[in-house]
């Protein structure tokens, strides 16, 4: 057996902090803010004049050598009534701050651990506290503290709490729930060491982060509260009141808004920013691009090999050649699919079978063109009735949609939408294709119901998708899917979040419908149990490949490729209770790791010099039977007659190597 | 007749009495809002797990079967009925309870993206359990490597973190953690349902590896009854919060003597395009033209559970749930109509049931 | 339907008897003799004693609030300190200024941010780019110095738009627009920000959810998806927001009126606090309290006809 890509490199100590220091605007920011309150602290060494040095000459001019940032009416110089004034705003700012954190940690986690009659009692009062504007209330602190910004600004942090503590506890609570901690629990650590280790790490990130966003609105609360003359006098150089005396010369002056505001604007937008940056940094270290183990993409596929020839098939409903598709994601561009072709017949029930990873999904919804944000089309055809869909233009398309081809898919409650009741999405569909509205289209929404077994159709007419059962759900998206009276229906995993017993009615009601109608249908499917029971034909994915496409008995009975082979003998319902079971070593290759060669070959039993020589072509070894391996002649073909299968797998036993 | 005395008298001479694990009558409740009515996700439900056994609890959703697990670790609250652990009682256990019963009951959870804590690394989140028990040091590195090798993962990967790892590999380090402190037994809840088929056979195969020359037994919750028949010594069948029937794995699975778990298993479909042929035929001659009706998550307060589906339901189903009676095979099933049921199965068509 | 009202106007009691409480209790903390507090040093101790009388301030607190609460029975809000007249009545007379100035720039900000959302949501690309710029300098400016700034360019250097003042609509509905237009804009702007924020986030998620995958392959146009379909679904955090942001624009009147000199409820409040004249700061307390309810409660109606799920349990 050979070996798995091993993991990534060791990352460095304090993922955190340096994930946060690689993002530029967090060290611009840092460094401003670090400087402002420098600045400030040491506002009487660095000022070049004092707060209330006159220079009467000099009043009312715009930058000069002498005075960097212009002066005021009574000649002041601005620079250095800036500088002075930032004690007192930062003091205002690191009162709010404290207080609002003080009060809020605590009862932000409790109440999200905790949870219960406490939990409500907090979110009660925090609906009072975020129903009134903090200013009216702060005004009123004002009344019976004049002048006071200590008072006031603590006003502010206790009224902002609140809504910190709700997001403090929006944090906490799934934390609290989450399957590491009950693993903690149960291993018996104890509740304060679950606290230190899974709890608070997460929330001091979120209540910085936050922090740092409230520091910015405390900031401008401030402020103003002295422009309007209610925490600083006239005179005082305090920022708000600066601001409060340039406006008095605004037609004399108007340069002097631009310093006074300016500082203020970059404080609070460096504030923001950092904010953003510590909470773009945790997102990062959190996931998997964090740790550099993002691999090299590959971009197209190398050509070198033709696969066998396979014109397109004229009686064929839908036939899909050399279909490719990339998506594009982080600046790069992967390839998740690479020249998938197959056909499907009228009628005719075709399996899309693979793993994760291995493209079948996207395959599908690349036929309807519905692929996801970032994914498109980058080669192949999609022959539908003769006519190549992928190349229409997206209204033309839009008619086949619904019409021709019906989708429906894997959750079958998410598939509905749940602002409407069931009649008017029906309805909606229904008069879009058989255009008719009122009676008639009712009477056709009760008849496709009927149509998949649901009793009751008038009821679940009038029901809303949160009132319906998993399988009832999907009955309704399908009978939505039939609107249309569409010729091929695309089932994307329709069953695997389905209980088993719902999952069979679901499946016996695709075989009668295709009794009924005629269509033909594509079921995207990882299940192989699923595949044996309802396909006429079955389409074997790995790593974006076909690597095996063949009638459903053959493919049972005798499959050509070790990868089917292997897939077939992991499924426990074959083996023998007390033996282990035969094991694919390691793992599906993700998109963007794919070798050029055989990508099945690191966890191949039967992988041979020749598999990693070069790209290896699909082939068709038996008339209608397709598969993707050099060794299929010796291998399978010219196998001891008589026997099942060639070479048993061995169950293999889990080591290093075979880690997946 | 309890599930003990009939596993004994089926077993040699020499097998233990004492089971490891036993659950008596559990019930457990919930409600998701006040005004909401009262949710019995495990009705009196009673199970035994016996040291170095693999016992089995499949069902649906709705069945409970998770219940029961969340209700031995303590991480739901038991409304009536009992828990004993190698003879302890634990239903309401505290937090220093709990740390002691760890060093014998473990967990391994179905999310293995979920089970690890992103921030911390391998090492420290499989240090963990150990340093609850006061493990420190170069002993503490030891049982960390050693775990790791034992599940199949290379030393390094005690550096790493968790996003840097597949799926089936977060589920080998959950399983590392789980047996990091070698325990009596480890309950796997749906433990291999969100992987791969191919991985979910190399996690099946490394869990029964690990049972080899150890006394270690196995709760395995699945929804997935070949993997449950796979696995298991003996099975439970659960449906809506209530043992249907329980049995050894081949006898409940190769000749079900419930009409719920003949469902269970007529509807998981075989990888075998003929196989399934003559199911279907079989169920087309034997079943008249009725639709199944759709799961009701919500119990009828008396009677059987299963009986608004099952299709040999009598008045006697709906009025009184069904006790607990011994089978053939050394098992037990809650039915009334057992055993005429299977023959009205295989009679021949046109009887009705 | 009056089943949501009930509910509102339940919840409501709470908020008005929260809010007004505690304005009483704030005052109870006054450091010292809060009538010295409120007329200064240098008066005559029958003036203090005349005071304390009027304000009940030698009642315990909840005696004062119980006397405040039978008096708002009545209809009445007391005297203001500074001038003698009655509260009720300034109040009301200011109350109309406010209230257009505030619904007019909810309307506003509300069409141009659900819009702009819409669109940013859709187009991606620099359109997305500009509302995330927009948002942010929405938040970081001061609305003051914006306020200040807009007035140096618009009425002191371009002379289109009167700098302060506010002409009443019975006497020139142009001059009434042309005197709110920059205190409008000034006030919409963060919020006009804030609101293509959050809509362009929700639409952008709802268009991420499975069903409408399946409803475009369904066949449905794109505009029923986009207009009909994913609005729809996005309404709720859409509504929250601008619930939201209503509320904040009600504390904002209270700079822009004081900028713009604009006779309403906001501007009465900053001078009220400099006089320290009680009566007339709580009865802006309740007004205020009294919109947000109201407010609150067309969202209430809003999210029933939004979210099925609350409508039909």
């Amino acid at each position: 057996m050979t070996l798995t890509a091993s993991p990534p490199p060791r990352p460095a100590r304090w993922p955190l902090v340096r994930a946060l220091l690689r993002q530029p605007v967090a060290v611009v920011t840092l460094a401003f803010l670090l400087l402002v309150v420098v600045a400030s602290l040491f506002a009487p060494q660095i000022a070049p004049y004092t707060a209330d040095a006159f220079d009467l000459p000099a009043r009312l001019s715009g930058p000069t050598a002498r005075h960097l940032l212009g002066t005021d009416e009574l000649g002041r110089d601005m620079l250095s009534r800036l500088l002075y004034g930032g004690s007192k705003a930062l003091l205002g700012i690191v009162e709010a701050v404290l207080t609002a954190v003080l009060v809020a940690l605590p009862v932000g986690i409790l109440a999200g651990y905790v949870g219960g009659r406490f939990d409500r009692a907090v979110s009660f009062v925090t609906d009072l506290v975020l129903a009134i504007p903090a200013i009216i209330l702060v005004l009123v602190v004002l009344t019976v503290f004049p002048g006071n910004m200590h008072a006031a600004m603590i006003a502010f942090g206790l009224l902002v709490a609140p809504g910190f503590a709700r997001i403090i506890r929006g944090v906490t609570l799934p934390l609290q729930e989450a399957d590491f901690v009950s693993a903690a629990r149960v291993a018996g650590v104890s509740e304060g060491r679950i606290m230190a280790r899974h709890i608070l790490p997460g929330v001091t990130r979120t209540a910085i982060v936050q922090a740092s966003f409230v520091a910015a609105n405390a900031l401008l609360f401030a402020v103003a509260l002295g422009f309007l003359g209610l925490t600083a006098n006239p005179g005082e150089p305090e920022w708000g009141q600066i601001v409060a005396a340039a406006a008095h010369q605004i037609s004399t002056q108007p340069w002097l808004l631009v310093p006074s505001g300016g500082l203020i604007a970059l404080m609070a937008l460096s504030l923001m920013l950092f904010g953003n940056a510590l909470r773009d940094a945790a997102a990062e270290v959190g996931s998997a691009a964090g740790t550099g183990s993002g691999a090299a993409a590959v971009a197209l596929p190398a050509p070198a090999v033709a696969d066998v020839v396979r014109p397109v098939a004229p009686d064929a409903l839908l036939s899909v050649r050399d279909l490719s598709v990339v998506f594009t994601g982080r600046g790069q561009d992967t390839l998740v699919v690479d020249r998938v072709g197959f056909d499907v017949r009228a009628g005719e029930t075709v399996g899309l079978v693979g793993e994760s990873g291995a493209g079948k999904s996207i395959t599908a919804l690349a036929v309807l063109r519905l692929l996801a944000r970032g994914g498109r089309i980058t080669s192949g055809q999609v022959f539908f009735e003769g006519q190549d869909v992928a190349r229409l233009d997206d209204r033309a398309f839009d008619r086949l949609r619904g019409s021709a081809l019906g989708l429906i898919s894997q959750e079958p409650l998410a598939s509905l939408d749940p602002a409407f009741s069931i009649g008017s999405q029906l309805g909606e569909l229904v008069g879009l294709h058989d255009r008719v509205s009122g009676k008639a289209n009712r009477e056709r929404c009760l008849e496709l119901l009927r149509q998949v077994q649901m009793r009751q159709p008038e009821r679940v007419l009038q029901s809303y998708p949160h009132e319906l059962s998993g399988g009832m759900a999907q009955r309704v998206a399908i009978a939505m899917a039939l609107a249309g009276r569409p010729k091929l229906l695309i089932a994307d995993e329709p069953t695997t979040a389905l209980d088993v017993t719902v999952q069979k009615e679901i499946l016996g009601l695709l075989r009668q419908l295709q009794r009924e109608t005629g269509m033909a249908v594509l079921i995207v499917t990882h299940n192989l149990g699923v595949v044996a029971d309802i396909c006429d034909r079955v389409i074997v994915l790995y790593a974006g490949q076909v690597f095996e496409d063949a009638g459903v008995l053959n493919l049972f009975d005798r499959p050509l490729n070790p990868y089917t082979l292997g897939l077939i003998g992991a499924n426990p319902a074959h083996a023998q209770p007390g033996q282990l079971l035969p094991v694919i070593p390691g793992r599906v290759p993700p998109p963007g790791s794919w070798p050029v060669s055989c990508r099945f070959a690191p966890r191949c039993a039967f992988a041979a010099p020749q598999c990693t020589a070069g790209p290896v072509p699909l082939l068709q070894p038996v008339s209608g039977h397709y598969s993707r391996c050099v060794r299929t002649d010796e291998l399978f073909l010219n196998a001891a007659p008589g026997a099942d299968h060639p070479l048993p797998l061995s169950p293999a036993r889990p080591g290093h190597q075979e880690a997946s | 007749m309890t599930v003990s005395e009939v596993h004994t008298n089926r077993l040699a001479p020499e097998a233990p009495r004492k089971p490891l694990l036993a659950v008596r009558d559990l019930e457990v409740q919930y409600r998701r809002r006040r005004t909401d009515p009262v949710l019995r996700a495990s009705d009196v439900v009673s199970l035994e797990v016996f040291p170095g056994e693999t016992v089995g609890v499949v069902g649906e959703s709705g069945s409970g079967k998770s219940t029961i697990a969340k209700a031995a670790l303590g991480l739901a609250p038991v409304h009536s009925g009992s828990i004993h652990l190698a003879g302890r009682d634990i239903t309401h256990l505290g937090p220093r309870g709990r740390r002691d019963l760890s060093r014998v009951l473990q967990v391994v959870f179905q999310d293995p993206n979920a089970s690890l804590n992103p921030y911390l690394t391998v090492e420290r989140s499989l240090a963990e359990p150990l340093e609850a028990h006061g493990l420190r040091g170069p002993e503490l590195h030891r049982r960390v490597a050693e775990a790791l090798d034992r599940v199949g993962l290379p030393p390094e990967s005690s550096g790493r973190y968790p996003a840097q790892f597949s799926g089936g590999q977060k589920q080998r380090v959950a399983i590392a953690r789980a047996l990091i402190v070698d325990p009596q037994l480890v309950i796997c809840d749906e433990a291999v349902s969100a992987l791969d088929l191919s991985i979910q056979a190399q996690i099946l195969n490394l869990l029964v590896e690990q049972q080899r020359g150890k006394q270690l037994s196995y709760l395995f919750i699945s929804h997935d009854i070949e993997v449950v028949r796979y696995i298991s010594d003996r099975i439970y069948v659960l449906y809506l919060g209530q043992v249907m029937e329980t049995g050894p794995a081949g006898a409940v699975t190769g000749n079900p003597a419930h009409p719920y778990t003949q469902e269970l298993l007529d509807s998981a479909p075989v990888a075998d395009p003929r196989v399934q042929r003559r199911r279907r035929e079989e169920e087309a001659r034997r079943k008249a033209a009725q639709v199944t009706a759709p799961a009701d998550t919500r119990p009828p307060t008396h009677g059987c559970p299963f009986a608004p589906r099952c299709p040999y339901v009598l008045d006697v189903c709906l009025a009184q749930r069904p006790p607990l009676m011994p089978t053939q095979e050394g098992g037990l099933v809650a039915c009334h109509r057992f055993p005429e049921w299977k023959t009205l199965r295989d009679a021949p068509q046109g009887v009705a049931p | 339907m009056l089943r949501i009202l009930g509910h509102r106007l339940l919840l409501s009691v709470p908020l008005l008897i929260f809010v007004t409480a505690l304005t009483f209790f704030l005052v109870s903390l006054t450091p010292g003799d809060p009538a010295v507090v409120i007329l200064g040093q240098n008066r005559a101790p029958a003036e203090y004693q005349q005071l304390r009388e009027q304000l009940g301030l030698l009642k315990p607190v909840p005696v004062q609030y119980a006397g405040w609460v039978s008096t708002l029975a009545h209809g009445s809000l007391g005297t203001s300190i500074f001038n003698g007249e009655s509260v009720v009545t300034q109040l009301s007379a200011r109350l109309g200024v406010t209230l257009s100035l505030v619904t007019l720039t909810a309307l506003v900000s509300a069409l141009i941010g659900v819009s702009l959302g819409i669109a940013s949501a859709l187009r991606q690309g620099a359109l997305a780019r500009s509302v995330d710029v927009l948002s942010l300098l929405g938040i970081i400016l001061p609305n003051f110095w914006v306020a200040l700034v807009l007035v140096a360019i618009f009425a002191v250097r371009l002379h289109w738009l009167p700098a302060v003042g506010y002409v009443n609509p019975s006497t020139s509905l142009s001059g009434w627009a042309r005197s709110l237009v920059l205190p409008v804009v000034v006030l919409a702007a963060p919020a006009v920000g804030l609101i293509a924020q959050q809509t362009r986030n929700a639409m952008l998620d709802v268009l991420d959810r499975p069903f409408i995958r399946t409803l475009k392959a369904g066949g449905v146009s794109h505009r029923s998806l986009i207009y009909r379909h994913a609005l729809r679904n996005a309404g709720v955090p859409v509504v929250t927001v601008i619930g939201l942001v209503f509320i904040a624009l009600l504390g904002g009147t209270i700079i822009a009126e004081n900028v713009f000199a604009l006779p309403g409820l906001g501007g009465l409040a900053v001078d009220a606090t400099g006089r320290h004249d009680l009566p007339v700061i709580q009865g802006i307390v309740l007004y205020f309290t009294v919109i947000v309810v109201v407010v609150n409660l067309l969202i209430d109606l809003l999210y029933a006809w939004l979210n099925p799920r609350i409508r039909v349990s």
